[in-house]
């Protein structure tokens, strides 16, 4: 996306937001559209987020959670993504365990695809809720130091975050063990560190990404205490920051592991609340935007 | 059948080098004569025009035989990986298979190292030797454990079979789809670093060594294996490389925008790799260019990359990719040929890759220059997955000769 695209969308967002927070939640302007959330991959929160959003706007919106089953049980992703383009759709909201997954589906259909999450290649959604979040709470993105932090290397919303916050001008540090970290990431206009005392030295923001388990016990850590000692965000290590400090996590999170519940809890530095909000408020958004041309020829 | 005259032709001979234009002679399903103003009153005469008569390609590594897809590359003779289904772990299978190409291509198949390819217990390799077997592979994996693979190079050794490998460490490139860098984390692909290749076939040259064992690598694709395999050489040890064309014309960016069709093993590698297998073609570390011809169904292919299966159908482009070697200058039109024909046949002991009289008439008759583009829903045989689809190429293949007999002619559009 262009940054004027993506300034675009997030005065959109930033407006139903506020539409939100006002109480006037519904709105009609998707009104007999077909929304469907096809989710292949498990999810709870973006899903609910998305269906939200589409129903906030008066969207039909369906729920297909198919956990990658169809797929096993030999149907392949194309004969699904065909079957799901004959049920004539008008948005179709994708998250897939494969990164490629969603731009491969959207080939083979006929209406806007909205990537959900595919893989560790994109959330694009998530990046933008946290570029709104960012913006209402620090006025602005561009010159901001923002800090990445946790299992970069499996992260769909790292990548997505990376070219976000790079395209609004912020300046972008990725901290975690050399485990966890992509090769080439320096191709990436991030700077990369594996100390959290350095990495955070100064930033404006903090962004924690969620460790999954299965990742914790020798495979990429050694233990989940271990990597809470070296890369869980406390009070202390967050003293490095700013004194305005804003603390992100995209949820859901791992108290303890990577982030102290006296962090994630301190309303004064954290955002995590507010980023669920935002995200409702830029999915929304992305339908109406992504739907105006199909409500224009009806 | 009557003699053959094959008139004013380019006659490139790889196994001396010699390039002249003249005439050859086919009698009896061998080559009689090749030279200049050559006389056969009772023969039929094919007037070839200028065109390259060369012997028929000897693909050293293939995982399916495909007659159709080989002989529109020019391809007489195919040796065969052992990764078939069965795997090709016993001699019945290994004399069944060798059955399978006729009379179009001969199928020289690959005894599988171990039973089932499960890389513990060797596999009867002298019965399947017996059977027509013309070495040992372990087929689209190495073998992890280092004692199970000193065990086979030596017992291998006793057969007087080479071992043919695959170079990547199985352990290392667990889950890997891509190689480690840029692109693959681009794409936020699963990606092993490169030198998981060059740890394999630096085991396997040393255990080789240990065990006085000739050694194949299937297929070389890094800089630092290329030099492995060249410090081998000037040691004097018996260790041959592969390529396949795509490592030397294509980097890890063809892997843009998720393309399954330039999903391979070992993966595409960096543009340094690229060079670096180029430069080992040209001063002959690598002495043999292979198909590795791996047809996948699109079921198989349009998936997300990670699910999509590895392997690219690489017969029926195979001379015309190659070429593109020598058009930049690379490698001269008989060196190619050699690593295309007489190298493959003399590492694997099969018949062919030389004009001598007395050679079998397995002939390539082609085109150097003329010009035609891939196109992969139009490919003979079991050939769509390439990942150079669309590419304009030169070298068109003429007509194709299996012991004199036609088996390829190509149709004038």
């Amino acid at each position: 996306m262009q940054p004027w695209e993506i300034t675009f969308l997030l005065d959109e967002a930033h407006r139903w937001a506020e539409i939100g927070r006002a109480g006037h939640k519904h709105d009609n302007r998707l009104a007999g559209l077909t929304q469907v959330n096809a989710f292949f991959e498990n999810s709870t929160r973006t899903l609910l987020s998305f269906e939200i959003a589409g129903k906030r706007l008066g969207a039909d919106v369906v729920n297909l959670q198919a956990a990658a089953s169809s797929v096993k049980k030999g149907e392949t992703l194309l004969d699904t993504a065909l079957t799901l383009n004959a049920m004539r759709p008008d948005l179709i909201v994708i998250r897939h365990e494969s990164s490629g997954a969603v731009a491969l589906i959207a080939e083979k259909v006929d209406c806007p695809v909205i990537n959900a999450g595919d893989g560790r290649h994109e959330h694009p959604t998530q990046a933008l809720l946290d570029a709104l979040t960012i913006r209402r709470r620090k006025g602005r993105v561009e010159g901001l130091k923002v800090a990445i932090c946790g299992d970069i290397l499996h992260s769909r919303v790292a990548r997505s975050n990376f070219h976000l916050l790079n395209a609004l001008g912020a300046e972008v540090r990725v901290v975690a063990p050399p485990t966890l970290m992509p090769p080439a990431i320096s191709r990436f206009g991030v700077t990369p560190f594996h100390d959290m005392a350095e990495g955070l030295d100064r930033v404006d923001v903090v962004m924690m990404l969620r460790l999954q388990l299965e990742r914790m016990d020798g495979a990429y850590v050694p233990s989940t205490r271990e990597y809470f000692r070296l890369f869980g965000l406390t009070r202390q290590r967050l003293a490095a920051a700013a004194p305005d400090v804003l603390v992100m996590h995209p949820g859901p999170m791992n108290r303890g592991v990577e982030i102290d519940s006296a962090v994630a809890d301190d309303i004064q530095w954290s955002a995590i609340t507010e980023q669920v909000e935002m995200g409702v408020a830029v999915r929304m958004a992305c339908l109406d935007v992504l739907t105006r041309q199909r409500r224009s020829s009806r | 059948m009557k003699p053959q005259l094959f008139r004013n032709a380019r006659l490139i001979d790889p196994a001396t080098g010699s390039d002249t234009m003249g005439d050859l002679l086919v009698a009896d399903r061998t080559i009689v004569a090749a030279g200049a103003g050559l006389d056969a009153p009772d023969a039929d005469v094919i007037s070839c025009d200028g065109a390259v008569l060369a012997p028929g390609l000897v693909d050293a590594g293939a995982f399916r035989a495909d007659p159709e897809g080989c002989v529109a590359g020019g391809i007489t003779s195919v040796v065969l990986m052992p990764d078939q289904s069965p795997v090709l772990d016993d001699a019945a299978l290994i004399e069944h298979a060798g059955r399978l190409g006729k009379p179009r291509l001969w199928v020289y198949p690959l005894a599988a190292a171990t039973r089932g390819l499960n890389g513990r217990e060797l596999a009867e390799l002298a019965l399947m030797r017996i059977a027509g077997a013309v070495g040992v592979a372990t087929g689209r994996s190495a073998i992890a454990d280092a004692q199970v693979m000193l065990r086979l190079l030596r017992y291998a050794a006793g057969q007087q079979m080479v071992v043919v490998t695959h170079p990547e460490s199985p352990e290392l490139t667990h889950g890997a789809v891509a190689t480690d860098g840029e692109v693959a984390t681009r794409l936020g692909l699963p990606a092993a670093p490169a030198m998981a290749e060059a740890l394999q076939v630096a085991r396997d040259i040393r255990l080789a060594a240990e065990a006085g064992a000739a050694l194949h690598i299937a297929c070389v694709s890094t800089a630092e294996s290329v030099e492995l395999v060249r410090r081998a050489r000037a040691d004097g040890q018996d260790v041959t490389a592969a390529t396949t064309p795509e490592y030397a014309l294509l980097s890890d960016l063809a892997l843009m925008g998720y393309r399954s069709y330039a999903r391979l093993s070992p993966p595409l590698r960096s543009e340094d790799d690229r060079l670096a297998v180029i430069a080992g073609l040209a001063d002959g570390t690598i002495s043999i260019l292979a198909s590795r011809h791996d047809p996948r169904d699109q079921e198989a292919k349009r998936q997300p990359f990670v699910d999509s299966a590895p392997g690219a159908a690489g017969a029926a482009t195979l001379l015309a990719i190659s070429l593109a070697l020598v058009a930049a200058g690379h490698v001269s039109l008989p060196r190619l040929l050699a690593l295309l024909s007489t190298n493959p046949a003399a590492r694997f002991g099969i018949a062919g890759g030389s004009l001598a009289p007395g050679a079998p008439a397995d002939l390539l008759l082609f085109h150097p220059g003329r010009g035609w583009r891939i196109d992969s829903d139009r490919l003979p045989g079991k050939a769509g997955n390439t990942p150079f689809d669309g590419l304009p190429v030169e070298g068109q293949v003429l007509r194709v000769l299996k012991g004199g007999e036609l088996m390829f002619s190509h149709a004038p559009a």
